[in-house]
């Protein structure tokens, strides 16, 4: 006798421990492998493109904290070199470095939270993520001296940064370069080799190079199937040029190999921030920029490599106070169109730390 | 220090040494379980580099008493569609079996409730019940988490209590009885040293039994929420809280008597002794538990059968021999013997066992 069986759709989500934030994944289950999947999302849609169209162009700057609110630096970054693009505004030296020191500080705040949280999906309880939140509070600390903020900074502003830096930040920076490597060596130690972790990512959710291309992800996700690109060597903005690091690249694109480009991603932003802080001029901070911007008719598109992959602003101007029109390119909704392909055929425990290996953040997806 | 053992009816009289035998066991099982909770807690905190609880009372000490009140006090949700009758009774099917097991559990020399001629096969065959009570909950939810849990829960058990029984025969063969108190009477040397395999295939069956990390993928917090118990609130919740601790507890007194010679030590009183072993014990389940990630499914077991059944087997077959040709054998020739195999097999084992993979193609 044949024991009848059917399929059975569980909603992974938007309420769940591991989808980080308000994510559904649609899941049916053939006993524990998932035969199909479908992403809903948009529950955190707040019309974050629509509202900038009300702004005046610094008024924006706020809205695009709230964007990937675990790297608001990174969306400032973004969205003020569009800006800048669009109304043809030159940016001070040193702003440029603070700039940069600003956006690396914060991928390795980023990616301490993704691999942190990757590993809780694995199973492993609550200790690594905290470890990693360790460090990150000092990249806060030191984000809390610049800005008066622990979340969304605000700190950039079209032509420059808000501020200059106070005199306790670059011996706290200093202090941190210094000892950021052996934590990251920490980090790696925790687990990388661990015989449980390597059997449930090696292989797993392989996202292979073609389709990596194809849908167009970016950032981590596509440096870890193999293809070495960067923007920030592909098409250096700020002062990315002047800076020496190394693009790490995975082998076969499954969660391992995630995993480990992030890791030794944090490796090359402290290489960059050594660097920058080696070369940091003295100078103004902003530049002459007039109270309200009226950039020309035009349009303008700046992409950066922010931690979660290209983040690009695409902004029009009909030379009024506010954007006509403001798209964003959010890496996290671009990487997730392949988690369909790459979760089929895996179990529910996969499933999850696929998910977690992409590492989006849903107040990017929805907007 | 030598205590003389207390006699089978103390403190006189068949009822008096039950009633008195029940009130022990319940308050040694609560207060441990409360114990627990806070050393796990405090324990876990300093291993995740945060302080623990550390506000209700000196260094946070009453904090389990400030959550069985919480607890008490949450409203007690029954879902609209579940079965409600076995979901009434799920909390309480998992948890009798578990306190039925220290029954057989000796405190010190004779101090148990019962002395069981077949006391470990009374232990393995109770501790086995609980699962029943894991599954009603999971059926009685009607919540697809929670089956998903109860299932996963099934296939685990009944897949690890096959290597364990396996490793524990090792130890019936050496002490020659199946009474626990006996077989901590047989223990001149801790089974540990004579029975090194035995031990670790049984702790890492012990640690799946009672669905601790690496295994707790029944309640795996991260992918099915909390499995099992998803729906349950208030005291049904506590009492599946209970469950858990106590089965660890069971588990850890089972390992302490097995293989940890039970009471027996020099200087400290017998129950100290045992007290001490039994939360060594359980300081390692929850140190493995905020150190390594989890399995998956199908890993575990392939782990199981692929990799534990093997391994009590061999050490099954290796005790039994060793019990026939060296019955009287110095303790110190089979200790070598058996760690040397124990190295060989698992460096072996891990060199040919892979675990991943593992996509289906639909």
């Amino acid at each position: 006798m044949v024991i009848k069986t059917e399929p059975f759709v569980v909603n992974i989500g938007p309420v769940h421990p591991s989808t980080h934030g308000v994510f559904r994944m649609r899941a049916t289950l053939d006993g524990e492998v998932i035969v199909d999947l479908e992403p809903v999302f948009g529950y955190l849609h707040r019309g974050i493109e629509k509202l900038a169209e009300e702004r005046t162009y610094t008024g924006v700057i706020p809205l695009t904290d709230r964007l990937d609110y675990l790297a608001s630096m990174s969306n400032n970054l973004a969205y003020c070199l569009a800006v800048e693009k669009l109304a043809q505004i030159p940016v001070p030296e040193r702003a440029q470095y603070l700039r940069v020191i600003m956006a690396e500080l914060q991928r390795i705040a980023s990616h301490l939270i993704a691999v942190g949280s990757f590993l809780n999906d694995c199973g492993a309880f609550m200790t690594p993520i905290l470890y990693m939140i360790r460090e990150r509070e000092k990249i806060l600390d030191l984000f809390e001296m610049v800005s008066g903020q622990r979340l969304t900074y605000n700190y950039m502003r079209v032509g420059g940064v808000s501020q200059d830096i106070p005199d306790e930040f670059l011996p706290a920076l200093k202090k941190f370069i210094k000892v950021m490597p052996t934590f990251i060596d920490e980090y790696d130690q925790l687990l990388s080799e661990n015989e449980i972790l390597l059997a449930r990512t090696k292989g797993v959710g392989i996202l292979p190079e073609e389709l990596a291309i194809n849908v167009s992800a970016a950032g981590p996700v596509l440096r870890g199937s193999g293809v070495r690109w960067d923007i920030r060597k592909a098409d250096p903005y700020s002062l990315y040029d002047r800076f020496r690091f190394d693009i790490p690249i995975g082998s076969i694109g499954d969660c391992y190999d995630r995993y480990r480009v992030r890791i030794q991603e944090m490796r090359q932003s402290v290489r960059i921030l050594r660097q920058a802080l080696e070369q940091l001029p003295t100078g103004e901070v902003r530049g002459e920029v007039p109270h309200l911007l009226h950039p020309p008719v035009g349009e303008a598109y700046a992409h950066i490599e922010a931690p979660k992959g290209e983040l690009g602003f695409y902004l029009v101007s009909d030379n009024s106070i506010a954007p006509y029109r403001c798209h964003i390119r959010a890496p996290s909704l671009i990487n997730l169109t392949a988690l369909r392909d790459m979760i089929i055929g895996w179990k529910v425990a996969d499933a999850i730390i696929i998910f977690g290996s992409i590492d989006i953040c849903m107040g990017e997806v929805d907007r | 220090m030598l205590v003389p053992a207390i006699s089978p009816d103390w403190p006189g009289g068949f009822w008096l040494h039950w009633g008195v035998f029940v009130v022990i066991i319940l308050a040694f099982v609560m207060a441990m379980v409360m114990g627990f909770i806070y050393l796990e807690r405090r324990g876990v905190g300093r291993f995740q580099v945060r302080l623990g609880p550390n506000r209700t009372g000196p260094f946070g000490i009453l904090q389990p008493v400030a959550d069985a009140i919480k607890v008490l006090l949450k409203e007690d949700i029954i879902p609209a569609a579940g079965d409600k009758l076995v979901y009434w009774l799920a909390p309480v099917v998992a948890f009798v079996p578990v306190l039925m097991v220290f029954a057989v559990v000796p405190f010190q020399e004779g101090a148990l409730l019962a002395d069981l001629n077949i006391g470990i096969l009374y232990v393995v065959a109770v501790s086995s019940i609980s699962l029943v009570g894991i599954f009603m909950a999971g059926w009685g939810s009607n919540n697809k988490f929670s089956l998903l849990g109860a299932m996963r829960s099934v296939a685990q058990e009944v897949s690890y209590e096959i290597p364990l029984v396996l490793a524990i025969i090792g130890v019936v063969l050496i002490s020659g009885s199946m009474s626990l108190n006996d077989m901590v009477k047989a223990q001149n040397i801790p089974f540990i040293l004579l029975q090194p395999l035995g031990f670790l295939v049984y702790f890492i069956g012990a640690c799946a039994e009672i669905n601790r990390t690496p295994f707790d993928l029944l309640e795996a917090d991260s992918e099915i929420v909390a499995g099992y118990h998803t729906e349950y609130s208030g005291m049904k919740f506590a009492m599946f809280y209970l469950v858990e601790y106590a089965e660890a507890l069971a588990i850890a007194t089972i390992t302490t008597t097995l293989f940890l010679g039970g009471w027996r030590g020099p200087v400290l009183p017998p129950i100290l002794w045992f007290l001490l072993k039994v939360v060594c014990v359980f300081f390692v389940i929850f140190w493995i538990r905020s150190t390594i990630p989890r399995v998956r499914i199908d890993q575990l077991m392939a782990f199981a059968w692929k990799f534990l059944l093997p391994l009590a087997l061999i050490n099954l077959l290796v005790t039994a021999a060793e019990v026939v040709v060296l019955p009287e054998g110095l303790p110190w020739t089979i200790i070598f013997i058996n760690l040397a195999i124990m190295v060989i097999l698992v460096v072996l084992w891990s060199r040919f066992l892979r675990l991943g993979g593992g996509r289906v193609e639909v």
